[in-house]
């Protein structure tokens, strides 16, 4: 299990590579690539994502055995920045290994909708409008509860 | 203890982090304790269905117990990935 918070960037190809290298009997690797999307009708100067040192790790460390616990597993891989991003950069990715594909992909998406309203980050768009706090979306909350 | 903010919380309330001396019983007493001491708290605690707390550093509840807590953090919803 691999566990990065970071504000540096990273490279997306690098990583995929090295978890795969380190595999071993395993059939799958599933990778998801969160990416920051300019907005509609109004250019995003910046994303600032804020987070909770003291807390991210350990919320991530859990949501990653949670998933651990449900699947079969090999190795998980969770990578999140934190800082000023801009728009096309990288925020984060996971990386799921599993002996069988179905294991992968579920727990993939699984992370990432813990992810997404668990994990203690937030985060701010600025425009030429002036700053705008990113509002948590119900469906994000809804899709915790398929699990 | 400490109690920490974040996010539009931080921005309202004007810091990121303070300690206060007093023990309170639950995060409930702890939030009307602070809602009574200053405007920018009483706003920024107006409608706690928009707000979350961790307690040492675990997600918890508004009712949850303070007793023995070191840290108690408010923020929004969070928007991670």
């Amino acid at each position: 299990m691999d566990i990065r918070v970071q504000e540096a960037a990273f490279d997306l190809g690098a990583e995929a590579n090295a978890f795969v290298a380190r595999q071993s009997r395993m059939g799958a690797v599933v990778t998801f690539t969160g990416i920051v999307r300019d907005l509609d009708g109004t250019s995003l100067n910046a994303m600032e994502i804020e987070h909770y040192p003291g807390m991210t790790r350990k919320a991530l460390e859990k949501i990653a055995q949670e998933a651990r616990d449900r699947w079969s597993l090999g190795d998980v891989l969770i990578i999140h920045r934190y800082g000023t991003l801009h728009p096309d950069e990288v925020i984060m990715m996971v990386a799921t290994a599993a002996r069988h594909r179905a294991d992968a992909f579920h727990a993939a998406e699984f992370l990432m909708d813990f992810l997404k309203s668990r994990a203690p980050f937030w985060k701010k768009e600025v425009t030429e409008a002036g700053a705008d706090w990113v509002a948590a979306k119900d469906a994000d909350e809804d899709a915790l509860t398929r699990w | 203890m400490d109690v920490l903010y974040f996010a539009w919380v931080r921005e309202r309330i004007g810091v990121p982090k303070e300690r206060i001396d007093h023990a309170p019983a639950t995060v409930m007493d702890l939030v009307n304790d602070l809602r009574a001491r200053e405007d920018r708290y009483a706003v920024a605690f107006s409608d706690l269905s928009a707000l979350r707390v961790a307690v040492d550093q675990e997600l918890s509840d508004f009712d949850a117990s303070l007793a023995g807590a070191r840290e108690v953090a408010f923020f929004p919803p969070m928007t991670g990935g």
